[in-house]
């Protein structure tokens, strides 16, 4: 494939900047404004990043939102930089430096004195549940500050192009993008203050955040937090799972929907949830093959109109199967997929080979709890939330009076779910700080009415009896 | 278990559809949705009150005598799922309205492949009709009567 940026596609536009050019390892690299390097240097072919330290194994562009770490590179002489979340500008200097790096001869901060402030209510993570709390408790009058680490605001809802299901009351048969935008848009109109690009470093009593914003540490000294940092997606042992080329359905989605690049030619994908069904009907839109999907149980995981859609579109779901390995030296080439029985083990000689240069993994998400952890809430291992969550009140504070988690870090379900926890969260943040209102007790009922109409039905079942075990008295919460 | 469950493909058995004589009498809607999933926007986007829903997670209830197989819902399904029939515009020939969402888009007249529900050639069918709402189209083809419950979906050729 000789161009791998997408531009023309069914339901985005990319706009893309101006075309520059930078230098990696002494050639001339191709970039537009606003993309960053590790989807300018995917973009012009290079699958190698770093690689691992003990056996020198490749690795390659993985998570595109700067949590994995496979691409760290130096950039104008200052080493590991993330190349997924930094962006690209005209003449930088960026070479590849394996996994040690040697200390850096230039001057390396960008920073500047600590900042310190004493502020009414941070939220951080900006996405469905955390923007949603910020309007709910900014609308009343509180001072909320919203925590995000990328630039741009939204959470995973600016990669989900297709229509969301639910309830037509709640933004069903909206897109998934521009509900992020029409979000991000009432927040900044009820005065919430956003801080974009603003990771959360760890908590300190009493509610306490830090915070590391452009190379600066800022100190937060809160009154109330909503923790609503989602969640990350789950791994699958498999012969050569690590060679450049297995990605998780996020970071296709990432990088085919908001920098506008394939991933590759031909995908095979793992897991039949919803996100596999949806990641593997968007890059058919983008005009990538997508082989096969496999899934290990006997039954499709996702809703059946997502699997009649890309059944239709002539892409094979097979069940009881699972991959074997990966083929290839540097890179993804191809795999073996093998079926299995009711009792997973491997069905001998079903093996097969599938020619693919991407194996996208969607096997599933667990909570992104470690703050909770470190401000000594309460967890509990509930698998029907997808790992160990927090336990909560209805109100959804956690067992620490006066901190509040909604989303997906309070149980793997969806996003019009985590918008509606997020309502809940920002009204009773907003109660305990202050009093009831009228808006208070209404954004309370309405959300709470609207978790039970979406956790009906077969699929609402199972987060259902989830919610049931983790959820407290309020007399539980110190 | 349904057969579905595993393979994604919806049968002509596992769906409520109209009588024989709703379908000669004209277009029609056919919501291939049978799971209990949390969605409504077909409720919403119905302005004859024919889809009918108690609980969000029920499957739509279409009073067929009251569809006028306007079509509009098709576009607004987030699944892709409503389809619409028309079996009295020939003796040979059906309509079907077949939600789209890839590039290109055909135009009228053009020639397309049609496809089943697995994807395979049924048979080149001609486009009478594209419809857009938003980001989504809605593409009517003419098909032969014989293949109304085979064909879903279409392929432009590139």
């Amino acid at each position: 494939m000789s161009e791998r940026r997408i531009f023309e596609h069914p339901i985005l536009d990319f706009d893309r900047g101006y075309e520059f050019y930078f230098d990696f390892e002494g050639k001339k690299i191709k970039a537009y404004e606003g993309e960053t390097i590790a989807s300018a240097l995917y973009a012009d072919g290079l699958r190698k990043f770093t690689e691992s330290k003990k056996l020198e194994r490749p690795r390659g562009f993985f998570c595109a939102i700067g949590k994995c770490s496979s691409c760290l590179m130096s950039v104008d002489g200052r080493p590991n930089i993330r190349t997924c979340v930094t962006l690209a500008e005209e003449g930088m200097e960026v070479e590849r430096h394996g996994p040690k790096a040697e200390f850096p001869q230039t001057d390396v901060g960008r920073g500047g004195e600590r900042k310190k402030e004493e502020i009414e209510i941070a939220v951080i993570g900006g996405g469905p549940a955390g923007l949603m709390a910020s309007i709910v408790a900014a609308r009343n009058g509180s001072e909320v500050h919203l925590f995000d680490e990328g630039d741009d605001l939204g959470g995973q809802l600016v990669k989900q192009t297709h229509q969301f299901f639910g309830s037509h009351q709640e933004d069903a048969g909206t897109r998934g993008i521009d509900i992020g935008k029409e979000l991000l848009e009432e927040a900044r109109d009820v005065g919430v203050e956003i801080h974009n690009g603003s990771k959360v470093l760890g908590y300190y009593p009493e509610k306490k955040i830090t915070i590391e914003s452009d190379g600066r540490l800022e100190i937060y000294d809160s009154q109330g937090i909503v923790y609503a940092g989602g969640a990350v997606e789950n791994y699958l042992s498999f012969e050569n799972n690590d060679l450049p080329g297995v990605y998780g359905a996020g970071g296709v989605q990432t990088l085919m929907n908001e920098e506008g690049i394939v991933p590759g030619e031909k995908v095979l994908m793992i897991g039949s949830g919803n996100v596999g069904l949806i990641v593997g009907y968007q890059l058919l839109q983008a005009g990538v093959n997508v082989v096969e999907i496999i899934e290990a149980l006997p039954e499709i995981g996702g809703y059946q109109v997502h699997a009649s859609k890309i059944r239709r579109a002539g892409v094979p779901i097979r069940a009881s199967h699972t991959i074997k390995k990966a083929i290839g030296d540097e890179k993804v080439e191809g795999a073996v997929v093998q079926k299995i029985d009711e009792n997973w083990n491997p069905v001998k000689g079903t093996e097969r080979e599938v020619e693919c240069d991407v194996i996208c993994l969607a096997v599933g998400l667990s909570p992104d709890t470690g703050f909770l952890r470190q401000a000594d809430c309460e967890m509990d291992y509930v698998p029907e939330l997808g790992g160990f969550v927090p336990l909560r009140t209805e109100d959804m504070m956690t067992t620490q009076r006066g901190i509040y988690v909604a989303g997906d870090a309070a149980g793997i379900e969806e996003a019009t779910v985590a918008a509606l926890e997020g309502k809940i969260a920002g009204a009773a943040i907003y109660e305990e700080l202050h009093e009831e209102t009228e808006d208070t007790r209404r954004s309370k009922e309405e959300a709470k009415e609207g978790l039970d109409k979406m956790r009906k039905g077969p699929y609402g079942e199972v987060p259902k009896q989830g919610v049931k075990t983790c959820t407290v008295d309020e007399e539980v919460c110190g | 278990m349904s057969e579905y469950k595993s393979t994604g493909i919806i049968r002509k058995e596992d769906l409520e559809i109209p009588s024989d004589e709703r379908l000669e009498e004209g277009p029609v809607v056919i919501m291939e949705c049978v799971e209990n999933i949390p969605c409504d926007p077909c409720v919403a986007a119905c302005s004859f009150d024919a889809v009918e829903m108690e609980e969000i997670t029920d499957t739509p209830d279409v009073e067929y005598e009251t569809c006028t197989g306007c079509g509009f819902c098709v576009t607004e399904c987030p699944g892709l799922a409503i389809f619409v029939v028309d079996c009295s515009y020939s003796d040979e020939n059906c309509k079907i309205t077949i939600p789209y969402e890839y590039i290109p888009v055909p135009d009228e007249g053009d020639e397309v492949k049609a496809l089943d529900r697995e994807g395979n050639e049924v048979q080149k069918a001609v486009v009478t009709n594209v419809r857009q709402s938003g980001k989504t189209y809605a593409v009517t083809i003419e098909v032969d009567k014989e293949n109304v419950w085979k064909v879903r979906g279409f392929e432009v050729e590139k």
